[in-house]
């Protein structure tokens, strides 16, 4: 039997807008998931949506009043073709699990986000990218097909490059329940990242660094400084790196090349005061960690973890925000509109918003998926604590500015876009609702994210 | 679906020409509101009250609605429900009465409690009910702070505010858990057409200030707002006064 538990408060990890589930069910096979999807689309239930690990920020993981369906008990790896670098494995499974057991047979994952405590599921509904989409694309490119219960309580085989795929890379979970997918890996030889850090003075000093060199590395990042101002502004920290080869390790580090042993620190206190990171603390915090950044460095080895994912080391993290959490805002602007990005990162800096966690980066070709969120262009990332007066004003104005610039903002990001921008930021947004419409006519799959937005 | 900043997109005024209600759809439309419903006696004013909404860009309608029947309250609200979900009910009707009247009338003094308090109870319910069947949304209830402690010039009145401020609180403990957030607002004197000709009280305050500090509330998701803040500490001390002292007090 699944476990079923009743009146569940669930929130997107940025802990904003928490609603209650009537029903949370966590299914263990396909049949669970289809008896589940079933039960949703009876009369008078509010629908049903998949959740994985809950690292979408704002609401695409809840449904008010109606079932979600906790997907990490479907978490079993089913084939590995390690001579291919293929992996079948259930949509429950996190990326964290893929590369422990995928490293040592010498394949990573071929896109991951900051966080490795992502399903693979999660992963293609929010079509997420990484630092190497310049060079690789969003991670539902590397989607070979996917296993999809439908609406009408099918499962059905769904091969990259028909409609169906694309408008679930990155449907937020609204064409169905991903069950299962095949994944093309990437061929790696140690588990150790060979990183450049460079230091940029100001924002254009990083646009050109980042546009002059960025096709040299395979992934590429900047952290930015958005409470520097004047002259500062927009001072950054580049890193960008490449899987390390063997004979780059020393002695030691060659007798295990693909170990794979990710530090953790303690968890982030429960409780935790509103308003400790203010533009004080941040701006503190911001300042040292740009100083503490070597001005130029190469070929420094890192772990991987801690190059992909330093916040995992720390568990809970969110919660340092307090209790009102915290937005994240990301956006993407086509090339050509460096102005733009120049304004929008003036007014944050302006505005004084308390980031610490605001990075910029490239993005390349964009991707099939019809609300896939990367195009190419510059994007950039920051969070706000939610509690900072007339935020949802301020980032109105930015919503703007990044649409008359032709840009959109990534929903699985969102947790407060105005609605009527959605149309003008994704133009395949009328294509997605008629497929929609016609496989899921009810309206079974339903999150507060397309309740809000009118997905 | 409230945003992260917990502006609703959908909002329910039962009192719909209330000066605090419409002040806050107004204030709310700004941001994010797209859908109105007014409730209300069928009035002119109720209609006025709809088309200043509209001007605005919501789509603002209107339903029948009275406090003092409650026995039509589920069928009425609940057509308001079945059309959609409603993201925040604010419960602004009420009426102050006139005390001295009221004194020597004791069914004009039944009014008062009925429209402030009873009817707030039963339509405060079926509102609690229908929130919970959605998961989510926001029951704001407009209470006083003459319900905090019963003052000689609008002790009626007060009653009534006290009866339905510790109704909401008890409801807001009943519906924790439930996704339903329940935020008792308690302004003071608030300059409005309800308190037309009479001497501003200390601290005076207006429709608009006490829409912000709901909107603020709602960001919160606070339980208790009082309205100018520094009534919290003000009441705080005056319900500690000795009775013969507070007597004396020319609040």
């Amino acid at each position: 039997m699944p476990v079923d538990t009743a009146s569940v408060e669930v929130t997107g990890w940025g802990r904003t807008a928490p609603t209650t589930a009537a029903r949370l069910v966590r299914p263990r096979s396909y049949e669970e998931a289809a008896d589940a999807v079933l039960d949703c689309a009876a009369p008078g239930a509010r629908g049903g949506i998949a959740r994985g690990l809950g690292r979408a920020y704002g609401d695409a993981a809840q449904n008010a009043g109606g079932c979600v369906l906790d997907m990490t008990g479907l978490d079993r790896i089913r084939t590995i073709d390690a001579r291919d670098g293929v992996v079948v494995c259930d949509a429950g499974v996190s990326l964290h699990r893929l590369m422990e057991v995928l490293l040592p047979l010498g394949w990573f994952v071929p896109v991951t986000p900051g966080t490795r405590y992502v399903t693979v599921g999660g992963a293609i509904g929010a079509d997420i990218h990484g630092k190497n989409h310049h060079v690789s694309g969003s991670f539902s490119r590397h989607v070979v097909s996917l296993d999809l219960l439908t609406a009408d309580g099918e499962v059905r085989t769904v091969p990259a490059g028909t409609d169906l795929f694309d408008a679930t890379a990155g449907g937020m979970g609204l064409t169905g329940v991903i069950l299962s997918a095949t994944v093309r890996l990437l061929p790696v030889e140690t588990s150790w990242m060979s990183v450049d850090t460079e230091r940029a003075a100001d924002l254009d000093d990083l646009m050109d660094r980042l546009a002059a060199t960025d096709h040299r590395y395979r992934y590429s990042v900047a952290w930015i400084d958005l409470l520097a101002r004047g002259p500062a502004m927009g001072r950054s920290v580049l890193t960008r790196g490449e899987h390390a080869p063997s004979d780059a390790l020393g002695a030691r580090a060659r007798r295990e090349p693909l170990a794979f042993r990710p530090g953790r620190l303690p968890a982030a206190p429960g409780f935790v005061p509103e308003g400790l990171l203010g533009r004080a603390s941040v701006g503190l915090f911001n300042a040292l960690w740009y100083r503490r950044a070597p001005r130029a460095r190469t070929g420094e080895l890192q772990k991987l973890s801690a190059f992909f994912h330093p916040l995992d080391g720390v568990p809970h993290w969110n919660r340092v925000y307090g209790r009102g959490g915290f937005v994240q805002y990301q956006f993407v602007v086509g090339y050509g509109q460096e102005e733009a990005l120049r304004r929008i990162v003036g007014r944050i800096s302006r505005r004084g918003c308390p980031s610490f966690l605001a990075v910029l980066k490239r993005f390349g070709d964009g991707d099939p998926g019809w609300l896939s969120f990367p195009v190419p262009g510059w994007t950039l990332a920051l969070d706000v604590p939610a509690g900072l007066p007339g935020l949802g004003a301020f980032l109105d104005g930015l919503d703007e500015e990044v649409v008359a610039a032709g840009g959109r903002v990534y929903l699985a990001k969102d947790s407060r876009l105005r609605p009527d921008l959605l149309a003008a930021m994704y133009p395949r947004l009328a294509d997605f609702r008629a497929l929609r419409a016609e496989l899921d006519p009810r309206g079974v799959f339903t999150s507060d994210l397309s309740r809000r937005l009118s997905l | 679906m409230k945003d992260a900043f917990g502006i609703p997109q959908s909002l329910l005024v039962l009192g719909g020409t209330s000066e605090i209600g419409l002040a806050t759809a107004r204030r709310l439309i700004a941001r994010r509101t797209r859908t109105v419903w007014l409730a209300g006696r069928p009035s002119p004013a109720l209609e006025t009250a709809a088309a200043g909404l509209r001007a605005l860009g919501a789509d603002v309608r209107t339903v029948a609605f009275d406090a003092l029947d409650p026995v039509t309250h589920e069928e009425k609200l609940g057509k308001v429900f079945a059309e959609g979900d409603i993201d925040m009910v604010l419960l602004a009707f009420g009426v102050l009465g006139d005390q001295a009247h009221d004194e020597e009338q004791p069914l004009s003094a039944v009014r008062v409690a009925q429209t402030n308090y009873t009817g707030a109870v039963s339509a405060g319910l079926v509102c609690a009910k229908a929130l919970q069947n959605q998961g989510h949304g926001s029951l704001v209830v407009l209470s006083s702070v003459a319900g905090e402690r019963a003052r000689r010039v609008n002790f009626i009145y007060g009653s009534s505010k006290a009866g339905l401020d510790a109704f909401a609180q008890g409801l807001g403990d009943a519906l924790h858990g439930t996704g339903v957030h329940v935020m008792v607002v308690r302004p003071g004197f608030v300059r409005s057409k309800m308190t037309a000709g009479l001497p501003d009280a200390p601290l005076a305050t207006t429709p608009e200030a006490v829409a912000t500090a709901i909107e603020t509330g709602l960001r919160r998701r606070s339980e208790t707002v009082w309205v100018p803040g520094a009534l919290r500490a003000v009441m705080s001390a005056l319900r500690h006064v000795p009775r013969p002292l507070f007597r004396r007090l020319p609040v």
